[in-house]
């Protein structure tokens, strides 16, 4: 026979209706939510994760990328003659005056990029090439921001830190976490555009021989080094990460309003369930007459909050996952993967079962005699 | 007697129930011993608040009995943990509510067939049985009907089915005519009357309803928790 908990959940869809919708609600707030933590996160960071690098050297004390430190490119020789380094460039990130063609001032994030290895190059470019960056003056900046770059595309000339710089080449989709939008140029050149003087960087990029560990290697540059901070690229990261997310306040501001989308969520799944099984309560009932045990009814609630999860999640999740694609088209990213769709469909199930616990208890305290009450 | 307790599938001896305790306390049932047997269609009537639902409820193994003895088919029920309660229904004890209480969103099948999915009998034979159950109440042409089509009558004795599918050797019935009209309560008892005298359970009836009479082997009369009188018909 088909099962009490489905014919029962169908049987009245009014409810239906509201448990359904209740749980869609928590599903689409909480995936949003979280979904722009990671957009969030991965905006803070992406730099850092696609400069390929293994270890990051920044001036002492510098705690995340945006508020890097000039200081000597000659410590690049340093790193290099250290053992276990296979590679060492340049690298710029910092913040310069890009002057709309409209007159228009624009705060932007220059990344400087040492066109003779292949670390920290620009990445998703969809039109151009990033090795046009040698060009004189040139730049690649991100669609996502023409309009507020107040550009077009790629021949258009602006001014940046008050010089010349010519868009050769589009990415698609890196984000700030500042919302400045990322402009890429060649190492000498961003070295103008952002304000940094001719023997300086404002970080070294290494990577580590294939056999070294990186925190070996880490460690011996910490030892030949002095006035710079050495770390390796996932410490990095997780930093710039930690301080954006959470030192900021902005990552709990988000996952908060994840935690009370799931609470209203357990709130109105509980309501609701609750309503249900009073509603059925002499059903309940009839079946401890009849000899059911308290686990044959828990199955049968736990059945039907299993089910109302599974609908609501999927309804909840397609209507995540549309909202996700259409931000990518914007400059804040709701990002929707596998892991944490998932990870989600297990927090709706456990909200659905947890809000079910109310229910339980009221069929625990049956008295089976009440079948014999008119 | 004790050969005739030892025979009986319900077995009630000096059996009292007491609700509450101290100055509130309530003595339901007085020392109350009764037989059913096998094949027997015993009919317990009194008025309202007598003690004949607390009486049919401990024999059902659903209430506790405050002392005394209740066997059904030889197993005592009276000082047993809670949770064994229900495997002691499931093997001995079939009931019939006043209310139906049918679950409307169920087919009138599916109605029945519950009764054994609560004994972890489904799928094929579960069918089988189920409408076994039915056409022995002459309901099986409305298997696939939900309840709220059907009429008073033919709800009871989809009800009926219900008990009967466990195969119960005790039938317990709490004022199955009481939302009958007279036809349709005449067809219920007669069948409530074949169960016992053709299918050897044993039938016990609460009601007000004195067409019951005729059909009963045995007619006993409960007033202020005590059995008042007993008679054979």
């Amino acid at each position: 026979m088909p099962s009490l908990a489905r014919r029962n959940l169908l049987h009245d869809r009014v409810r239906l209706v509201v448990t359904l919708t209740g749980i869609v609600f928590a599903v689409v707030l909480s995936a949003v939510q979280l979904g722009l933590f990671v957009g969030f996160q991965r905006a803070t960071s992406d730099v850092i994760r696609h400069a390929g690098a293994d270890l990051w050297i920044t001036s002492t004390g510098v705690t995340h990328l945006e508020t890097g430190v000039p200081f000597s490119e000659r410590k690049l020789y340093d790193v290099l003659a250290t053992p276990g380094i296979a590679a060492v460039q340049k690298h710029i990130v910092r913040f310069g005056q890009w002057k709309r063609p409209d007159g228009g001032q624009e705060s932007v994030m220059v990344i400087g990029v040492d066109l003779t290895g292949p670390m920290g190059q620009p990445w998703k470019v969809v039109a151009g090439r990033a090795d046009r960056l040698a060009e004189p003056d040139a730049v690649i900046v991100d669609e996502l921001y023409l309009d507020k770059l107040g550009i077009t595309g790629i021949g258009d000339v602006v001014e940046l830190g008050g010089h010349r710089a010519r868009v050769v080449g589009l990415t698609r989709g890196i984000r700030t976490f500042t919302t400045a939008p990322p402009v890429f140029a060649s190492f000498k050149r961003a070295q103008d555009y952002a304000g940094v003087t001719e023997d300086q960087t404002m970080f070294l990029l290494a990577r580590v021989e294939v056999v070294a560990d990186h925190e070996v290697v880490a460690e011996r540059l910490r030892a030949r080094l002095t006035d710079v901070d050495v770390r390796t690229a996932d410490a990095w990261r997780q930093g710039q990460e930690a301080y954006w997310m959470f030192g900021t306040g902005a990552g709990i501001t988000v996952l908060i309003a994840a935690g009370l989308g799931l609470l209203v969520g357990v709130v109105v799944v509980a309501q609701t369930i609750y309503a249900a099984t009073v509603d059925h309560i002499r059903e309940y009932g009839t079946l401890k007459a009849m000899g059911a045990t308290n686990a044959y009814l828990y199955r049968v609630i736990l059945q039907q909050a299993t089910l109302s999860a599974v609908a609501g999640y999927g309804v909840g999740i397609a209507i995540a996952i549309a909202a996700s694609r259409a931000s990518l088209a914007g400059t804040t990213a709701i990002i929707l993967e596998a892991p944490l769709a998932s990870a989600l469909f297990v927090l709706t199930l456990v909200m659905c079962l947890g809000a079910s616990i109310v229910s339980i208890n009221k069929v625990t305290r049956i008295d089976p005699a009440m079948v014999f009450k008119g | 007697m004790a050969t005739q307790a030892t025979r009986a599938a319900v077995a009630v001896r000096h059996v009292s129930k007491t609700y509450g305790e101290g100055v509130t306390a309530h003595r339901a049932l007085h020392d109350v011993t009764l037989d059913v047997a096998r094949g027997e269609v015993l009919l317990m009537m009194g008025p309202s608040g007598s003690g004949k639902t607390t009486l049919l409820s401990i024999m059902g193994a659903i209430l506790g009995a405050s002392s005394g003895s209740v066997r059904l088919n030889g197993e005592e029920v009276v000082g047993r943990a809670e949770h064994e309660l229900p495997r002691i229904r499931l093997a001995h004890v079939g009931f019939v509510f006043q209310g139906f209480n049918l679950f409307p969103a169920l087919t009138v099948v599916e109605n029945v067939e519950l009764a054994l999915d609560v004994r972890g009998v489904s799928g094929r034979d579960a069918r089988r049985r189920a409408m076994t159950a039915l056409e022995s109440v002459d309901m099986a042409r409305k298997a696939d009907s939900y309840p709220a089509d059907l009429s008073g009558g033919q709800k009871q004795r989809v009800a009926i089915a219900r008990a009967l599918v466990g195969d119960p050797s005790i039938v317990l019935a709490d004022e199955p005519t009481a939302a009958l009209d007279s036809q349709s309560g005449g067809t219920v008892l007669r069948l409530l009357t074949d169960l016992a005298h053709a299918r050897d359970r044993a039938v016990v009836m609460v009601t007000h309803d004195h067409r019951a009479e005729a059909y009963a082997d045995r007619v006993v009369h409960i007033a202020d928790g005590r059995l008042t009188e007993e008679a054979g018909l």
